[in-house]
């Protein structure tokens, strides 16, 4: 029976890949949950009006489809392991195979399921985009991880089972990498109060607020690496940076910004929150404007000063803003790179290492593309659990003050 | 100010003393941030006038600390007696930046038509595939974003190898793409849910097919939400590093990575380094002060209900 045929009882395994808005009643349409879309298309072309040919043109598609990217690999890999004589030169026919695949299952669904297909149109390029992009590189990048491969020797890829993990148990410079992450997340709650800070003062009655609010913005579009070497290696140089010397006028004798560990990590931290400070105000900012002032009129009409009012009110109202600000605020801080590469490569002695600049130096400085990957999987399952974690506390921390 | 005191509260206007205060304070506090925010900008500018005296000594006002000069532009090629003349780091400098052009607005154009699409099914009809629903569809391309960089990077770099995507545009295209996808779905997603169903059952009363429906009454509504997207991918995108400096060597390197590899033998020529890191940060910061409202409305999308 072909997986891809439509239809409401047939379920069998091979219907993992069916993409279906399910028939009639509730599938027939809109979900919007609000709308009173359940009547919408009752004069909508009904579902089986599809001609038996069409179906089977459809099925036939979908299924040569199939055989023919599924022969393509298969010869390949015949290939590439040099059992056969004919293939491809480089796996690109393979991408090609999948492009011309998912094209064929796009116009299969059409065929065979009518306006039902349409609709699975409109997920299908995506779907099958972020599926080929994510599940195969996470799955060979698992792969990867427990082999030792590296590049700069001729021995090639050999498996070495969990050999790399044991190893990454015992790396104190992962550790420290691992440790600083902590210590860059947490900086998030400074980042938090200045952004909220900035939000207050950009909602207040001032003039020439669009002129604030795009200056305020504006680090945010440059580019981190251009920053990094004009702020960090320029504006906070040892010798003629304007900020050493500003430093210096205000008593720190020797200000070097990258020299010991504490302070290299401090200057980090201020050059990432200097770049990503505005996303969160700017989310803020939207969230003090979206609150109603008959609140707060009446929260001052009852006798409360300022300081109570901003305690008693707006910080509880604004909470869920605050919450999504800072959690994507962490999300993009966990991916924290392109700075340390640039500005201090991780020194003095991997103090400002971040995970990602350690991993990128291990490739690119040792080529040592096993190892180096089952670093990067460990931190995505830590991420993972941490990130997951985060959003079920989020969400009871905001039940709970509310 | 009489047109504005309405605007204040009443216990501001009770005491003009604290009132004055809360001004003085606020204003105070602006223009320092104001300063904080364009002082790395100037010295960037600046620094590209200057010849290694006047960097290493670090003056800092223009005509009155030092004679501003093309040094930087020059060595770019990009001054005005030098622009006529061939340059080969001028011809790098706009190969660079034609990478950058053509990485970031490609990536961010197959961004937001997929993207598009997807975040249109996912709010109007219902999907199950296998044994996902439309919660954990959305779920799945959301929780795309806290996939760090690091975890994709060394896999595609064999990957890229094996099927020959290393150092191009395509295969950096591809990769940008997935990057802002979740952020695109997430600003369109928002954009459908604010447009009423209403519009699209009347248009199918009228005789329009879902896509005709999607192509002709939706998509021009949601237009600005796809420009917000699009401004916001576009920004991600030019400035994303780590990809471009793992996956490039020769053909498809971007700006940040030309402006990351700037050492010289004789240390860093700052001059140079502030023209290319100028040029680099020039063209977003046109669209950040042209294009503010759609950044913004890009940036807050789904964050307030």
């Amino acid at each position: 029976m072909n997986p891809w045929s439509g239809g409401k009882g047939r379920r069998t395994t091979t219907d993992r890949l069916r993409l279906i808005a399910e028939p009639p009643e509730w599938a027939r349409f809109v979900a919007d949950q609000t709308s009173t879309a359940s009547q919408w298309p009752a004069d909508a072309a009904p579902y089986d009006l599809i001609s038996p040919a069409r179906k089977r043109l459809g099925w036939a598609l979908m299924a040569a489809a199939t055989l023919g990217l599924l022969a393509t690999i298969l010869v390949q890999i015949l290939y590439k392991s040099e059992v056969d004589t004919i293939g491809f030169e480089t796996w690109r026919p393979v991408v090609y195979a999948y492009v011309l695949w998912g094209v064929a299952i796009g116009i299969g669904q059409v065929l065979t399921r009518g306006e039902d297909g349409q609709r699975a149109l409109f997920l299908l390029p995506a779907l099958l985009f972020t599926i080929a992009m994510v599940i195969f590189p996470t799955l060979f990048g698992f792969y990867i991880a427990l082999t030792d491969w590296n590049l700069s020797s001729f021995s090639g890829r050999r498996f070495n089972g969990l050999d790399n993990f044991w190893q990454m148990l015992g790396d104190p410079y992962y550790r420290n990498a691992l440790f600083n992450m902590v210590l860059y997340v947490l900086a998030v709650l400074v980042e938090y109060v200045i952004a909220f800070g900035l939000a207050l003062l950009l909602n207040a009655q001032i003039r020439a607020r669009k002129f604030f609010r795009v200056v305020f913005l504006m680090p945010l579009m440059l580019s981190p690496v251009a920053v990094s070497w004009m702020v960090g290696k320029s504006l906070m140089e040892y010798r003629f940076g304007p900020a050493a010397t500003l430093a210096r006028y205000l008593g720190w004798e020797n200000p070097a910004f990258f020299s010991d560990p504490i302070t290299a990590r401090i200057s980090i931290m201020v050059l990432d929150a200097w770049t990503f400070i505005p996303f969160m105000m700017i989310m803020l900012l939207a969230g003090l404007q979206a609150m109603s002032r008959e609140i707060l009129e009446a929260a001052r009409v009852d006798g409360a000063n300022a300081w109570q009012t901003f305690w008693q009110v707006t910080f509880p109202l604004m909470l869920p803003v605050s919450v999504t600000a800072v959690i994507l605020r962490i999300i993009f801080k966990l991916k924290l790179a392109d700075i340390i590469i640039t500005v201090t490569s991780g020194g003095p002695g991997g103090a400002t290492d971040s995970v990602s600049s350690f991993i990128y130096r291990e490739y690119r400085d040792r080529s040592n593309v096993g190892y180096g990957t089952m670093l990067a999987m460990a931190y995505l399952v830590i991420i993972v659990v941490f990130v997951t974690w985060l959003l079920k506390f989020a969400n009871r921390f905001v039940r709970n003050v509310n | 100010m009489s047109v504005q005191t309405t605007e204040y509260t009443v216990s501001e206007i009770r005491s003009p003393a604290s009132f004055i205060t809360s001004r003085v304070f606020i204003y105070g506090a602006l223009v320092f941030w104001a300063f904080i925010c364009l002082f790395p900008i100037y010295w960037t500018l600046t620094t590209s006038f200057k010849s290694a005296v006047d960097v290493t000594q670090g003056h800092l006002i223009p005509f009155v600390d030092f004679q501003p000069d093309w040094k930087g532009w020059r060595s770019l090629g990009l001054s005005p007696d030098s622009i006529f003349q061939t340059s080969t780091v001028r011809d790098e400098f706009f190969k660079r930046f034609m990478n950058s052009v053509i990485t970031s607005v490609g990536a961010s154009s197959l961004a937001i038509v997929i993207g598009s699409l997807a975040a249109y099914g996912l709010t109007r009809y219902r999907y199950r595939f296998a044994w996902f629903k439309n919660e954990d569809i959305s779920f799945f391309f959301l929780s795309q974003l806290i996939l760090p960089p690091v975890v994709l990077a060394l896999p595609f770099l064999v990957l890229y190898r094996e099927v020959g995507l290393l150092d191009t545009r395509i295969g950096l295209i591809l990769l940008y793409t997935l990057m802002v996808l979740p952020i695109v779905i997430w600003i369109m997603r928002d954009q459908f849910n604010s447009i009423p169903v209403e519009l699209e059952e009347a248009a199918l009363v009228d005789g329009l097919s879902i896509w005709g429906a999607f192509l002709r009454i939706v998509m021009p509504i949601a237009l600005p939400g796809m420009v917000a997207a699009f401004i916001l991918a576009m920004v991600l995108c030019w400035n994303e590093y780590f990809f471009a400096a793992l996956l490039t060597s020769t053909d498809a390197k971007t700006i940040p990575v030309m402006v990351a590899s700037q050492t010289g033998s004789q240390g860093i020529n700052w001059w140079s380094m502030a023209a290319l890191a100028t040029a680099a940060i020039a063209p977003l910061a046109v669209i950040g002060i042209a294009l503010e409202r759609y950044l913004i409305m890009g940036m807050t999308a789904g964050a307030v209900k």
